[in-house]
C-alpha cells in the first residue's frame, strides 16, 4: 500500500505502484483538472507540485511518491496565492482554449514559491516546460508578472 | 453595462484556469465503456485476413460488417469519399478498420496488439512527386488528381511570357503541419432520451450529425451533437471529429452504452489530418528592369488518401496565390493529388498560407535578383480598392496596407536595419504582407450555409442560441459582448451555451474565419431587433444571413468577388543566426493587421500573439516527415513546437478600417494571423546568410545545406 498526501488529506493506494500519477489523481480520486496532454513529461498539462516542486504527473509512478505531498488545481484553486494567480490570468488574457492552464497555474505558483518577485526572462524560464498552442506566450507571462505584483506578500 | 472597446474579462478563463471546465475525457457516464481503433498499419494494399483474439465477456469488435443494410460506409465531408471503416482494401497507415470496445483501457491495448491483420502490399505513394510520377500505378482515375481548378485574370499568360524580357521559374515548398491542439482528438456516444447522442470536442457540431447519420441510414436530426468544451482545435476538428463519431455510431448501434474515444498523443500525431504539404512552382515574365508582367502558377497540394473536403482548401490556396499584389496578367492552376498519406485537411488559414509563403518568398528573390529592397519591390504591387482580383472579381474594401508597413516599419526600425544589416552578415530582418478572405468562398454563405441565429430573452436573461463552437479563439465572450454591448446590459446578463444540435439552429460551421464576421453579425442584428421587445417578459427573434449585394460570385467558373472582405497583415521578423552552431535567435516580432475593427481587444491581442508563433514554429522547426506512410515524428519530444524561451516578446498594432457588413466593424481575424510571418522569417534569414531558400521548414539542422 502506498500513502501520500494530496491537497492535505491523506490517500491509500492499494493497487499497482506503477500507475502513473496521472490516473490515480484522474481516475482513481475523480480530480479532472489535471490534464493529460501527450503522456511523455514533454508538455506540463498534467503539472502537479511535489513536496512544492513542479513535475509531471504522467511520468511518475505512483509508487514513487509514497510519503510525499502533491497540490493538485484542486488543493491550489481556493488558496489566496491560488486565487490570485487565477483572477490575473483571467484579468491579463492568458486563458484561450484553456487546456494547458492548470498545469500553467501549478508551474507559476511553483515559480512564485521561490521567486516572489520574478523578471520576465525568470517567468519565461519556469514556464518553459509547459506548453501552449494557443496563446504564444505572451499574455501568460504577463499575467504571472501581473500575480506577483498584485500578490505581493502572498508568497 | 458594457461598451464594446470596454477591456473585459473572458467569461470562459476562471472555469478553464481552476480546471472546472469539462473537456470530453472528463466526462463520466455509468456503466461507460472505451473504444480502441484498430488501424491499417500499410500505406496501400488489399486486406486478407483479419484473425480476432478471443475476445473477453463485453468486449467487442467493430467493423465495416455492422454498419447495417441500408446503410453506407461513407462520412460526408463535402465529398463522402472517406471510408468509417476500410473494406477490402486500405490506402493509408492508420485507416481505420475496425473498433474495440470494453471496459478496460489496458485489455483493449492488449487485444488489438493480438489482432492480426494480412494484407497484400502494394508500392505506396507518399510525395506529390510520387503522385505526379503515378508511382505504384494511379491511386485514383488515370492521373491520380483528386480535383483541379484554374483562375485566369488579364491577356493571356501565355502571349505575355513570349514577349517578356527574362521568366523567373522556381518552386517553393512546405511541409506537412501537425496542429498539436493540446487537448487530444475526443468524442463520446450514448443513447439519450430514445436518440443517438454524440459527445465531442468539435469545431461543428452540425457537420458531424450530417457526415455520420448516412452510416445508419438516419437522417441528421435523428442524431444530437453536443459540443464539449474544446482544448485547441485550430481546423483539426472541423472534419475529423466525423472519423471518431462515426465508428462510435456504428458500435453505439450494436452494444448500446456509453462508449469514449480519447486518443493519447501518439495516436493523435501519428492518424490524425495534418496540413497540406504543397509544391508551387511559378513562371514570372518581368521586363528588363524587373516589373511582373505576367505569373503563370502551379498549385499541387497533397490531398492524401481521401478528397474529404481539400477541393475548397484548394480553392482557397488558388485565390490568394498573387498574395496582396495585383499583377496584370495571372494564370493559376491548382491540383490536388492523391497519395497513401493520411488524409489533409483543415488548418487554420485553409490553404492560404500556403501559397502566400510561396509569392511571398518568389517576390523577395526577384527583388534581390534585380537589387531591389524587396519592401519597396513589393509596395508598387500592393492591390488597392477596386482592383481586379485573380478570380476577375474586385477588392471591396478600402486597403490600408501602406499605413500599415508604415507602423511596422516604424516601430521595427526596419528602412534603417535593412540598409545596414548587409546579406550574409549573420543579421537579417525580414517582412511580408499577407491577406485572409473572410468567410466561405463566393457566394457559399447564401447558397450553402444561410445561417440561422435566434436570441431568447426570459426576465431580464438573454440567451444566445446558435451553433458557434468556443474552441479557445475567444468566440464565446466576443458573441455574449457584441449582444450585450447592443443591449447596453451586463455580459452576465446574456448567455450562451456550448451547442447542443437539438437546442440551436445551424449557424455554420466555425471555421473560415466566418464567426464574428457573419455570426456575429446575425447576433448584432437579433440584439438591435430585441430591443423593440424590451418591455416584454419573455421574446424571441431570429436573424438569417443575407448576402450584400452587387457581388457575383459564379461556383461553376470561379469567377467574381472571391470574398466579401480580407484582413490584411504585415509582419516583421529579425534575426541574428550564429555562424558555428546555425542556431537562430529572434530578436524582434512586430506586426500590423487589419482586422476592421477588434471586438475585444485583448482577445485579438492573444489571437496575433499566438497565430504569429504558430507560423513561426511551422517555418522554423515544425518538422513533420513521412516516409513510406508513416509519420516519422510521433510525439511531442520529436515535433516540436514552440516554447515560452524560443521567440522574445511581440510588439503588435492594429489599424481602424471598419467593414461596412460586420458586427461593430469587424472582419474575420482567427487565420489572417498566421498567414505570414513565416515569410517574413525566411525572409531575415535569408538575408541574414546571403542565401536562397525554398522550402520551410528550415530548422537549425538544415540551414547548413542552404548556406552558400
Amino acid at each position: 500500500m502506498i500513502e501520500f498526501k494530496l491537497n492535505g488529506k491523506l490517500v491509500r493506494f492499494e493497487g499497482n505502484p506503477l500507475t502513473r500519477l496521472i490516473d490515480v489523481i484522474r481516475e482513481d480520486l475523480d480530480l479532472t483538472g489535471t490534464k493529460e496532454g501527450c503522456g511523455e513529461g514533454e508538455c506540463g498539462a498534467c503539472s502537479v507540485l511535489r513536496n512544492g516542486k513542479l513535475v509531471t504527473s504522467c511520468i511518475i509512478p505512483v509508487g514513487a511518491v509514497a510519503g510525499d505531498e502533491i497540490i493538485t488545481i484542486e488543493g491550489l484553486r481556493d488558496t489566496p496565492q491560488g486565487q490570485c494567480i487565477i483572477d490575473a490570468f483571467a484579468e491579463g488574457g492568458a486563458v484561450q482554449c484553456g487546456f494547458c492552464i492548470p498545469g500553467m497555474v501549478m508551474a507559476a505558483q511553483a515559480l512564485l514559491l521561490v521567486n516572489s518577485d520574478p523578471d520576465e526572462d525568470e517567468v519565461r524560464a519556469a514556464i518553459s516546460g509547459n506548453i501552449c498552442r494557443c496563446t504564444g506566450y505572451d499574455l501568460i507571462v504577463d499575467s504571472i508578472l501581473l500575480a506577483a505584483k498584485k500578490g505581493k506578500g502572498l508568497w | 453595462m458594457i461598451r464594446i472597446d470596454d477591456r473585459i474579462k473572458r467569461v470562459d478563463a476562471v472555469s478553464k484556469a481552476r480546471g472546472e471546465a469539462e473537456y470530453l475525457s472528463d466526462l463520466r457516464r455509468d456503466g461507460m465503456l472505451y473504444a480502441r481503433m484498430v488501424r491499417s498499419t500499410i500505406p496501400r494494399g488489399r486486406i486478407g485476413n483479419i484473425e480476432l483474439p478471443v475476445l473477453p465477456e463485453g468486449y467487442y469488435f467493430i467493423s465495416a460488417k455492422d454498419i447495417p443494410e441500408n446503410g453506407k460506409n461513407s462520412l460526408v465531408m463535402i465529398a463522402g469519399d472517406w471510408r468509417c471503416f476500410a473494406e477490402g482494401d486500405v490506402r493509408y497507415v492508420g485507416e481505420t478498420i475496425g473498433l474495440l470496445v470494453g471496459k478496460s483501457r489496458a485489455v483493449l491495448k492488449a487485444l488489438d496488439d493480438a489482432i492480426k491483420i494480412t494484407y497484400e502490399e502494394e508500392e505506396p505513394c507518399i510525395s506529390i512527386d510520387d503522385s505526379i510520377a503515378l508511382k505504384g500505378g494511379a491511386i485514383l482515375g488515370e492521373d491520380n488528381v483528386h480535383c483541379s481548378l484554374v483562375s485566369e485574370k488579364g491577356e493571356p499568360v501565355d502571349d505575355v511570357l513570349e514577349r517578356a524580357d527574362r521568366i523567373i521559374e522556381e518552386t517553393i515548398e512546405t511541409g506537412f503541419q501537425e496542429h498539436v491542439h493540446m487537448e487530444t482528438n475526443a468524442a463520446m456516444c450514448t443513447i439519450e432520451d430514445g436518440k443517438y447522442t454524440i459527445y465531442a470536442s468539435a469545431q461543428c457540431p452540425f457537420y458531424i450529425r450530417k457526415s455520420i447519420c448516412g452510416l445508419l441510414g438516419l437522417t441528421p436530426d435523428d442524431i444530437v451533437v453536443k459540443q464539449t468544451t474544446t482544448g485547441g482545435a485550430f481546423g483539426g476538428k472541423e472534419h475529423f471529429p466525423d472519423v471518431l463519431a462515426g465508428p462510435l455510431l456504428v458500435a453505439e448501434s450494436v452494444i448500446k452504452k456509453p462508449i469514449m474515444l480519447v486518443f493519447d498523443r501518439e495516436e493523435d500525431m501519428q492518424f490524425s489530418v495534418k496540413r497540406h504539404p504543397s509544391k508551387v512552382v511559378f513562371r514570372t515574365g518581368v521586363d528588363k528592369d524587373g516589373n511582373i508582367l505576367t505569373s503563370d502558377i502551379k498549385v499541387y497540394y497533397n490531398v492524401g488518401a481521401y478528397l474529404s473536403s481539400s477541393y475548397v482548401v484548394l480553392q482557397r490556396g488558388v485565390f490568394h496565390a498573387n498574395g496582396v499584389y495585383n499583377f496584370p496578367s495571372t494564370r493559376i492552376r491548382g491540383y490536388g493529388m492523391a497519395t497513401n498519406t493520411f488524409p489533409s485537411d483543415a488548418f487554420r488559414g485553409f490553404g492560404a498560407p500556403q501559397t502566400l509563403f510561396a509569392i511571398e518568398t518568389h517576390m523577395d528573390h526577384i527583388a534581390a535578383q534585380f537589387g531591389i529592397d524587396p519592401v519597396e519591390y513589393k509596395k508598387r504591387y500592393f492591390l488597392r480598392q477596386g482592383d481586379e482580383t485573380v478570380t476577375q472579381g474586385h477588392i471591396v474594401e478600402k486597403v490600408v496596407l501602406n499605413e500599415m508597413l508604415e507602423q511596422v516599419a516604424a516601430k521595427s526600425d526596419y528602412y534603417r536595419k535593412a540598409a545596414e544589416y548587409k546579406r550574409g552578415s549573420g543579421r537579417g530582418i525580414g517582412m511580408s504582407f499577407y491577406n485572409h478572405g473572410g468567410a466561405f468562398t463566393g457566394n457559399g454563405e447564401q447558397a450553402i450555409i444561410k445561417a440561422h441565429l435566434r436570441l431568447r430573452k426570459k426576465g431580464d436573461k438573454f440567451t444566445i442560441l446558435c451553433g458557434q463552437t468556443e474552441m479557445g479563439q475567444g468566440f464565446m465572450t466576443i458573441l455574449r459582448k457584441i449582444v450585450a454591448a447592443v443591449l447596453e446590459t451586463d455580459i452576465g446578463n446574456v448567455l450562451y451555451y456550448n451547442p447542443d444540435t437539438s437546442l440551436v439552429p445551424d449557424s455554420g460551421p466555425t471555421a473560415a474565419s466566418r464567426s464574428t464576421m457573419i455570426v456575429g453579425r446575425l447576433a448584432e442584428e437579433a440584439a438591435t431587433l430585441m430591443k423593440d421587445h424590451l418591455d416584454e417578459d419573455e421574446a424571441e427573434v431570429e436573424t438569417e444571413y443575407r448576402h450584400p449585394e452587387g457581388h457575383p460570385w459564379d461556383q461553376s467558373t470561379f469567377k467574381g468577388d472571391a470574398y466579401l472582405g480580407y484582413g490584411w497583415g504585415v509582419c516583421c521578423v529579425e534575426v541574428e543566426v550564429d555562424p558555428l552552431t546555425n542556431e537562430v535567435k529572434v530578436d524582434g516580432i512586430w506586426s500590423s493587421h487589419d482586422i476592421g475593427k477588434a471586438i475585444d481587444e485583448l482577445i485579438v491581442h492573444g489571437q496575433v500573439n499566438g497565430g504569429i508563433i504558430q507560423s513561426l514554429g511551422y517555418a522554423s522547426m515544425e518538422k513533420m516527415e513521412n516516409r513510406n506512410g508513416f509519420f516519422r515524428q510521433t510525439s511531442m519530444s520529436d515535433y516540436v513546437i514552440p516554447t515560452s524561451m524560443d521567440f522574445p516578446r511581440q510588439e503588435w498594432g492594429l489599424v481602424d478600417n471598419p467593414y461596412e457588413w460586420g458586427p461593430f466593424g469587424a472582419k474575420g481575424m482567427g487565420e489572417l494571423v498566421f498567414n505570414g510571418a513565416d515569410a517574413a522569417y525566411i525572409d531575415a534569414l535569408e538575408r541574414a546568410l546571403d542565401t536562397t531558400i525554398t522550402k520551410i521548414p528550415m530548422p537549425v539542422e538544415d540551414i547548413e545545406g542552404v548556406r552558400r
